[in-house]
């Protein structure tokens, strides 16, 4: 140990040291990198090549260049379901970010119970998805339900069929997933808030500013970093959703919630039609990458 | 000498991947006024009324769960059964193979959980406390990677499996899941606020990599284990779409695959259907009760679940 300590800090950059201590580092990178690399990034890269052949489980694989992807335009599911994505997204992205925003903004405050109030908030989201589902689509029952009994008994006189209508069954979807990850999302606002610093407010207040202008001329600026990540988050979350369209609503009534994720599954796995149901993934892939490019750019020139 | 990354590019990368306040303990608010009273009663009042329509669908699940079945859905709602049927409880576990369920949920989840904190901190080490050349490249790769939707490339993986011979059976979900780069990147986050004069300290004193990672670096990152570790588990645990893909077989299914169904086979017996959700549910309600600080700091920290 005493010749460890009066050599080491004289540390010889020669090139056995660097190649030594490439060798450890990779050696702790290795156990995780071998598992990810067969198993995440070969089958990335598989899937650029694989979405221009034809390649069922019985016949081997051939290249036809952009046949599986002009199949796919020319198909109606693919637009049906590209549709029902974009639509579920435009509902869950904006409302769970509000919903999300507005339970952090009530639970940054002084007040008893605080940890409470953000355990309760947060339990639907670790609550397993199928047993959400399930509950949710009894809730929404249109002829006894409890939410159509409640809708009832306020006055409305014609509730929606929810899951049992193609109108109200995306509604309905989109109504579970927020209340279901709002509260995920919302201790990522938390952070945010108090992230903040306090004497930006206190300044505010010497200003005289009331309570809405210091929550859109303090709030909101600061939280945009926070904002922006959330909003990628959700993004991609909304675009891959799966789970909870096929235990609710298996993408109907008809095709009413048949969504990308969904049709991507029936033509790989169900149809081992692998080919076809790589461009697919590929489609839902360059969407969610454009989706977040742009986010970038707009969260880049905002900070110019 | 610092270990700081070779490209700024990286680090920048990874703190905009994470959430703009990592690693920042959420705190009860110990700073500002006081809140008057009338604006206090307003507060509590509405965060009665969100508590409610968090509970509610979880005390309908709970409350139909001990009912008969043409008592679920009644007019006007029963929120409390006029009868407990205790024997819902009793039932299930001969109606399907419940037990079988739960173990093989258990043995997942623990198995993946077990190999994800296992390699995900000792890849972590590597990425945060060492230097070597190539590093970043990778490091960049593997954050690439996490906001990549499965559905991308889940048909090659698929034929991966089908060609070793892996659908159905347990071991595909779990190669598939043990190695992601999630944990990697959540523990590298807790890694790179650990000064490194503490791993230089150790390397002074003789300590080769291995042991200042196993002594030193692990015993001072146990809560964001914890984080880690409970993340996967309920992730693991709640996943769908794994265990629909890879098991065709009844005896391999997992909870969620058997409550699901269950759900399908017999749509008329609600309150049956309750009482396995409620089942399926009571594990992960345990866990998270147990250890929900680390739940909500590991979100925090990385903006990830698992």
């Amino acid at each position: 140990m005493a010749i460890a300590a009066t050599r080491a800090p004289v540390r010889p950059q020669s090139r056995a040291r660097a190649r030594r201590n490439a060798l450890v580092g990779w050696s702790f990178i290795l156990p995780n990198f071998i598992g990810f690399a067969v198993l995440t990034l070969i089958p990335m890269g598989a899937a650029f090549v694989i979405a221009f052949m034809e390649w069922d489980s019985y016949s081997p694989p051939e290249w036809v260049g952009f046949d599986n992807f002009e199949r796919m335009l020319g198909n109606q599911s693919f637009w049906i379901a590209l549709g029902n994505t974009a639509y579920y997204a435009a509902g869950h992205i904006p409302l769970t970010m509000l919903a999300a925003l507005g339970l952090a903004l009530l639970l940054n405050k002084r007040i008893r119970g605080l940890g409470f109030f953000r355990t309760t908030m947060f339990f639907p989201y670790i609550t397993s998805l199928v047993a959400v589902a399930v509950v949710w689509n009894m809730l929404f029952n249109p002829t006894m339900g409890p939410i159509n009994q409640f809708l009832e008994w306020i006055g409305v006189q014609d509730p929606p069929g929810w899951t049992t209508t193609s109108a109200w069954s995306m509604p309905a979807v989109i109504i579970t997933s927020v209340w279901r990850d709002m509260g995920y999302y919302m201790v990522l606002y938390l952070a945010g808030l108090q992230a903040i610093p306090q004497e930006y407010y206190e300044a505010a207040d010497v200003d005289g500013a009331n309570a809405w202008q210091r929550f859109w001329n303090i709030t909101i600026p600061s939280l945009r970093p926070t904002t922006f990540f959330v909003l990628i988050m959700v993004t991609i979350a909304s675009f891959k959703v799966f789970d909870l369209i096929v235990v609710m609503t298996d993408g109907g009534p008809g095709r009413a919630t048949l969504v990308l994720s969904q049709l991507i599954y029936e033509e790989g796995i169900t149809e081992n039609r692998f080919g076809y149901s790589s461009a697919i993934s590929l489609a839902l892939f360059l969407i969610v990458l454009v989706f977040t490019v742009v986010q970038f750019r707009i969260q880049k020139r905002k900070e110019d | 000498m610092s270990v700081t990354s070779t490209l700024p590019e990286v680090d920048r990368l990874a703190d905009e991947l994470a959430p703009p306040a990592a690693g920042r303990r959420l705190t009860a608010k110990r700073r500002g006024p006081r809140l008057k009273p009338a604006k206090r009663v307003l507060l509590y009042v509405l965060l009665a009324a969100l508590t409610l329509l968090i509970f509610v669908p979880f005390f309908w699940m709970v409350s139909s769960s001990l009912k008969h079945n043409n008592q679920v859905f009644s007019i006007p709602i029963q929120w409390i059964p006029t009868e407990f049927v205790w024997s819902n409880y009793v039932d299930i576990w001969t109606r399907i193979p419940l037990l079988t369920y739960l173990k093989n949920s258990l043995f997942l989840s623990v198995t993946i959980t077990f190999l994800q904190v296992l390699t995900g901190s000792f890849a972590a080490y590597g990425f945060s406390k060492m230097r070597f050349k190539g590093r970043d490249v990778l490091f960049v790769i593997y954050i690439a990677t996490i906001a990549v939707p499965w559905q991308a490339y889940m048909i090659p993986q698929y034929i991966m499996m089908q060609n070793a011979g892996l659908v159905n059976t347990h071991l595909s979900i779990i190669l598939l899941q043990a190695f992601g780069a999630f944990g990697v990147f959540l523990m590298r986050q807790y890694y790179m606020t650990i000064p490194d004069e503490l791993s230089e300290a150790a390397r002074i004193d003789g300590l080769n990599e291995y042991r200042i990672w196993w002594r030193i670096i692990l015993p001072l990152t146990k809560p964001a284990l914890a984080s880690l570790a409970l993340l996967t588990f309920v992730s693991t645990w709640n996943d769908y779409m794994g265990p629909f893909i890879y098991f065709t077989s009844n005896d391999l299914w997992t909870v969620q695959i058997g409550l699901r169904s269950f759900v399908g086979q017999f749509d008329a017996e609600y309150a049956m259907i309750m009482t396995g959700s409620v089942i399926s549910v009571i594990p992960i309600v345990i866990v998270f009760l147990l250890g929900q600080r680390f739940f909500i700091q590991g979100i925090a920290t990385s903006g990830l679940k698992g």
